[in-house]
């Protein structure tokens, strides 16, 4: 700690810094307008300056007092004339109490309701803090004299103007489909080295984050003389920030000298919310326009985090660009509050004239008094003349019924986001047509003045569970929400209730939509991140036709189970894959889950259990006494953290994802982790969030491990196990118009990596019979099959494959040939339909199989098609459908989202352009039962063009079959011959 | 005191106590009970008479029915119109339960619109709508809307939702503050004793002074007749939604709070009873 000597009115930066001695290492101070200062020690406990006065202004000793808890050091302390507050470790924030002159320790601490991450008191007193869940900016209401710890907390409603001003650059990139782009996302692109983890992608990230908000880091570890300084972004901020944010406590040292030098300087900042940051972004935003795509792949890496770590649709806000404003420092320390007059930045000020005023004309009382109390009156008069003998009559419009009402708890719409009670009703009642139709209303209170929003459930397009904030929630999605990727969220205080809103919300969708039954064969499936299973109808005007049906307006239903994909073909052969490679073959029923009454089938529905692993970080910074501890800066993440170092998350405090899972395992350490682990499980990176590596350096100060435990879930739905081989992937033939009798084609790799083809599958048995194993000389991640038996697959090393001569009465075929990546990009999926190849590469990127033709299947080139995608899926009409990484809806942004490739015709097999779906939060998608074609006139051009290349391949097939049946060596299934076969 | 919003639930929740007779000359299988039912006044007649229907069809030959239609005292209802304007136009000062006759037969192409479905009654009802905001607004604030916020309207007054209604229907009633009032009250005036279907002319709200015109105002421009007589007794009623406005309110406030949910104001002048 430095005292600065002579700061006074006329000389405002001072002469000389002279060194206080301290018991401790100092890592934080504050220093009130008068003679209060306090400071907080490494050790978690705060220290107190006594002997403050006018004629020894840097004190006589320090006096120690210690955290109010035991377990929870101080984090921070903030003073005024006569107060002091501090947030302790776990964000709970204290007062302290007998705080005054003579006692500048006080006697004892006060827990305060709230948690925040910081708090900072003004020159009267006044308070302000750092909300710890939506990190708003908070004013402490109710301080005065006599109640110096005041009565609540209320958010401070954050100006846009700047806001925008700030992030504008950033922002303007981000439109809708911005991340599209022809460019290939190559590894060197990316911060990331050959990193394709995304937990580990996401903690690296989000230093563009600290762009936006988190630059005090830096100028907190710079006062806590211990900065590593190695991002130079904080650095930058640091240094910027010094002059201005120190500036409360340098200043206010002063005032210990010169109170009225204090005061006046202080002036000029009456505004509560720092100006400081203004300049910390600006400068930080210079600096990240020089690597634009390196500062957006990673501004939105770190969104992702969240769907995919805790997989929540609708976390994403929390870093959607088009977000309130997410604060890490604020400082009152000039600001004063004048108690007797209103502050008005709990409002949004209003340009508009209210509607409300525009009805009442502005009327002399003279006039008002004689016509208008004439109406007033001959309106009563006739309403007792009409109506009052008249009661018993029926009334001609029958009131609609109230199915439901209730209690929840909606995520509200306006700044600063969060829950609030809500009343929310079902109203259901029978249209003109003797249709059903519903609408939802949610009643809420704004500013004191009762009002509602209310949705038409027939516009409802997606009812999803969302798991979050440890609520139980769910979204809402009707097609102008999905543009926005931004559903009407709500939550009930229960599972059950939660469920038994979702399945009446489901039932009354599918009611006014008149959708019943099973799914047909046609339906595309997918599946969320949570593990939810959901199926569409496609409309023919889906892939073809003069007016193409946007995908945002794609009605899904939830079908019950969990599983991690799921694959099938138009034929209704449905298989997938749990989490713990269990797979499941559809029995042909639907509903199950919470689905109950007649949304759900009376027989076919099966319990269905999944297991998977929830995964915490252990977090560890080296420091010059204890080596590694788990003792970090106030300002790091916690010890015990998620992927991103956000959320607290301890073995104890962890649960599993939802109540319906339970643990069946202790915790365990993970050395499976993407960049390596030393032998006991620690990764190592020079700061966090940072790129980890497996092995420590010279310049590693953080270190971290990955814990993991099993959880399972039991649940059920329209699935059947297939016993007993588990998998990685599926594949099914999308069938022609065979009869129902003949075998359809399967191919699986088991998670081992085993390449499977399974025989005997039909329409009567879709589960089949038994599996052949199919050789090869590595194991495989992704396979295909497309139409007329061309199977192609991805190997774990990144390469592809296509496998020769497979035909129904050969259906393993013979042998591999090795296809060469598309510049050297390691490939992760395949999918093949009609005629069209595509791979997906471990960087996003998609692309298309060039040149194939029936007598060369195997193709010439790869074109590149787009990057941003996470998984594909090429249908039975060559339709191009995708996951895509991050999708920026107008609200906010999405990652995991449904796209669909428009402009798809068999002379451009490649398409123009995405059209953006339901998401974020989706992990999986099949379109390979959709074969349902548009009927128009062009369509038979592209059937008779299409046949005529089966046709051909077919010819070629025969022949190539011919030919290889003379050599005896191929028709062999061994080891071996594959391993001459590969790289053919 | 009163709050001017009360003015738009008594309006809306304004209902007439009418008794459903079918006609004598209908061939029916047994004899056929009246039919009593409240009628919302802003609401139209085909719209809101499915139990009516209903209840006559019970007792007739399937053969024989045939499109329904609504006649008072020789004078067939025009269902296009709203209830309370019927009611005002054609039987105001008489007894309640207004007593409709109801017929299957003889539909009176010549007076009456067609309505197969309650489609026609939604179309006619959104281009009311939309020739009010072309005069209030020139059609700005309706083609803001989007599709769904039509709808809204349409749902509103086919349920009786008043508040669904409103949360729309406001919008149509605002106007820059800067102006003060409508650029031209979108009104029709019915009279009861004339053969013309309705006066409906361009009006403004206020006057080039600057003060607001009144009801006076525009009859006195529009329907001199309705106001004026040799005598200097007024012979006529001028009634909006079954009451009689004073000839000084404004008619600004007026199109504002007593506008039917078409957004006209819809005035019948009718003779004054003698007794």
């Amino acid at each position: 700690v430095w005292y600065r000597e002579n700061v006074c009115h006329h000389n405002p930066e001072g002469s000389m810094w002279s060194l206080i001695t301290t018991p401790g290492e100092v890592v934080q101070i504050s220093c009130g307008p008068y003679d209060l200062l306090w400071a907080t020690l490494w050790e978690g406990q705060a220290i107190v300056r006594e002997g403050i006065d006018r004629n020894n202004p840097q004190g006589i000793s320090w006096s120690i007092v210690e955290s109010p808890s035991s377990e929870n050091g101080i984090m921070h302390v903030s003073v005024g004339v006569d107060v002091v507050w501090c947030v302790t470790k776990d964000r709970k924030v204290w007062f302290r109490r007998g705080v005054n002159s003579h006692n500048p320790c006080g006697t004892s601490w006060i827990e305060m309701v709230g948690e925040m991450m910081m708090v900072t008191v003004g020159l009267n007193n006044q308070v302000w803090g750092i909300g710890c869940d939506d990190r708003a900016i908070y004013f402490r209401q109710g301080v005065t004299p006599s109640e110096l710890s005041g009565k609540t907390w209320k958010a401070i409603v954050s100006g846009r103007e700047s806001d925008r001003s700030q992030t504008g650059s950033s922002t303007s990139l981000l439109s809708a489909g911005c991340f599209f782009t022809d460019d290939i996302q190559n590894q060197t692109s990316a911060i990331i080295q050959g990193d394709a983890d995304t937990s580990s992608d996401t903690e690296l990230a989000s230093v563009p984050m600290s762009l936006a908000n988190t630059p005090p880091v830096g100028a907190a570890a710079s006062s806590s003389g211990n900065s590593t300084g190695n991002q130079t972004a904080e650095i930058r901020a640091n240094t910027t920030v010094d002059p201005l944010d120190s500036d409360q406590g340098e200043a206010a040292v002063a005032s210990t000298n010169d109170e009225k030098a204090n005061l006046e300087m202080h002036k000029p900042s009456t505004n509560p919310k720092p100006s400081a940051e203004l300049q910390w972004t600006n400068i930080d935003l210079k600096e990240a326009q020089k690597h634009p795509i390196v500062s957006i792949s990673t501004y939105a890496e770190t969104s992702s985090l969240s769907s995919l770590g805790m997989f929540s649709v609708g976390a994403e806000e929390q870093y959607g660009a088009d977000e309130h404003p997410v604060w890490a420092w604020v400082s009152g320390g000039g600001c004063l509050v004048d108690l007797h007059s209103p502050l008005k930045w709990f409002t949004v000020p209003s340009g508009l004239s209210s509607s409300v005023q525009s009805l009442s004309l502005s009327i002399t009382p003279a006039q008002t008094a004689a016509w208008r109390k004439q109406i007033f009156q001959q309106l009563s008069e006739r309403t007792k003349r009409e109506l009052e003998n008249f009661r018993h009559y029926e009334q001609a419009i029958e009131q609609s019924v109230w199915v439901k009402t209730g209690t929840l708890q909606w995520w509200r719409n306006w700044k600063p986001h969060k829950w609030m009670d809500v009343r929310v009703a079902l109203e259901q009642f029978t249209g003109s047509d003797g249709m059903r139709d519903s609408i939802l209303f949610i009643y809420y209170m704004y500013h004191e003045e009762k009002k509602y929003i209310h949705v038409f459930l027939n516009e409802v397009t997606i009812i999803v569970e969302v798991l979050n904030e440890a609520k139980h929630s769910f979204a809402l999605y009707t097609p102008e929400r999905t543009k926005q990727r931004w559903p009407i969220r709500l939550a009930a205080t229960t599972e059950q209730e939660m469920h038994d809103w979702l399945s009446l919300l489901n039932m009354s969708c599918c009611e006014s939509r008149r959708i019943q039954g099973p799914p047909s064969h046609h339906a595309i499936w997918s599946v969320t991140c949570k593990g939810d299973i959901f199926v569409s109808e496609p409309s023919p005007e889906l892939e073809d036709g003069p007016h193409l049906m946007p995908c945002d307006q794609m009605f899904w239903r939830q079908v019950g189970g969990h599983l991690r994909l799921i694959e099938c073909n138009n034929r209704g052969i449905v298989w997938g894959v749990g989490y713990d490679h269990t797979a499941w073959v559809y029995t042909g029923g639907y509903g199950g889950g919470f689905i109950q009454g007649l949304a759900s089938s009376a027989d076919n529905i099966y319990t269905q259990s999944d297991v998977k692993c929830v995964y915490i970080y252990e977090n560890q910074r080296w420091n010059p006494v204890t080596g590694y501890s788990s003792r970090g800066l106030p300002t790091d993440r916690y010890m015990w953290s998620d992927a991103s170092g956000l959320q607290e998350c301890t073995k104890i405090n962890t649960k599993p994802p939802s109540p319906q899972w339970s643990w069946v395992s202790d915790w365990y350490i993970d050395f499976n982790t993407s960049g390596g682990t030393d032998r006991e499980g620690w990764q190592y990176a020079a700061d966090f969030p940072a790129s980890y590596h497996g092995h420590k350096t010279m310049k590693d100060f953080v270190r971290r491990r990955r814990w993991a435990r099993k959880c399972k879930i039991v649940t059920n739905g329209p699935w059947l196990e297939v016993l007993p081989v588990t998998l990685w992937d599926i594949s099914i033939i999308p069938s022609s118009d065979a009869d129902d009798e003949e075998a359809v084609a399967l191919w699986a790799i088991s998670d081992k990596g085993d390449v499977l083809c399974r025989l005997g599958v039909t329409q009567q048995n879709p589960a089949g019979t038994s599996w052949l194993h199919v050789g090869t000389d590595q194991p495989f991640t992704s396979i295909s099959i497309g139409a007329f038996y061309q199977v192609w697959a991805i190997a774990r090393d990144g390469s592809a494959f296509y496998r020769g001569s497979v035909s129904p009465k050969k259906p393993a075929g013979d042998c591999w040939y090795h296809i060469p990546s598309p510049q050297k990009q390691k490939l992760k999926q395949v999918s093949v339909g009609r005629t069209s190849v595509f791979v997906l590469d471990k960087n996003g990127n998609l692309w298309y199989r060039q040149g194939i033709t029936p007598s060369y299947p195997q193709g010439s080139t790869w074109d590149h098609v787009s990057n941003n995608i996470r998984k594909m899926s090429v249908g039975p009409l060559d339709q191009v459908w995708v996951i895509a990484d991050k999708v920026q809806g107008s609200h906010s942004l999405s990652c995991g989202t449904v796209c669909h490739r428009t402009g798809v015709q068999p002379m451009e097999p490649k398409g123009l352009s995405w059209d953006y779906g339901i998401g974020g939060g989706w992990e999986h998608i099949t379109v390979r039962g959709n074969a349902t074609e548009a009927s128009r006139a062009a369509v038979h051009d592209t059937s008779d063009e299409n046949s005529a290349v089966s046709k051909d391949l077919e010819d070629e097939e025969s022949k190539r079959k011919t030919e290889h049946s003379k050599t005896p060596l191929m028709v062999s299934e061994s080891q071996e011959l594959d391993r001459n076969a590969v790289n053919c | 005191m009163t709050d001017d919003k009360d003015v738009l639930r008594d309006v809306w929740f304004g209902r007439i106590p009418t008794c459903f007779t079918l006609y004598q000359d209908e061939i029916t299988e047994r004899e056929a009970e009246p039919y009593y039912l409240l009628l919302p006044r802003i609401s139209y007649l085909t719209l809101v008479t499915d139990k009516v229907k209903k209840h006559f069809q019970k007792v007739m030959r399937q053969e024989e029915v045939s499109e329904i239609w609504f006649e008072y005292e020789g004078t067939p209802l025009k269902w296009h119109y709203p209830i309370g304007l019927l009611f005002d136009l054609h039987a105001s000062n008489t007894a309640l339960p207004w007593s409709i006759t109801v017929h299957f037969k003889n539909f009176p192409e010549k007076d009456l619109l067609h309505c197969h479905s309650k489609d026609v009654i939604e179309a006619h009802f959104m281009a009311c709508i939309k020739e009010a905001d072309a005069l209030k607004h020139k059609s700005q604030v309706i083609n803001e809307m989007q599709k769904k916020d039509h709808k809204q309207l349409w749902m509103g007054l086919q349920n009786d939702k008043f508040e669904q209604f409103w949360a729309i229907n406001r919008k149509l009633m605002e106007y820059p503050p800067e102006d003060s009032g409508f650029r031209y009250i979108p009104f029709r005036i019915y009279q009861a004793t004339t053969e013309r279907p309705f006066i409906q002319k361009l009006f403004r709200p206020i006057a080039s002074g600057g003060q607001f015109h009144t009801l006076g105002d525009l009859l006195k421009d529009v329907c001199p007749s309705a106001i004026t007589s040799e005598d200097g007794e007024q012979k006529t009623q001028v009634m909006i939604h079954g009451i009689e406005p004073m000839l000084e309110t404004p008619i600004q406030w007026l199109s504002e709070h007593m506008s039917y949910p078409d957004n006209f104001l819809h005035i019948s002048i009718i003779p004054r009873p003698t007794d």
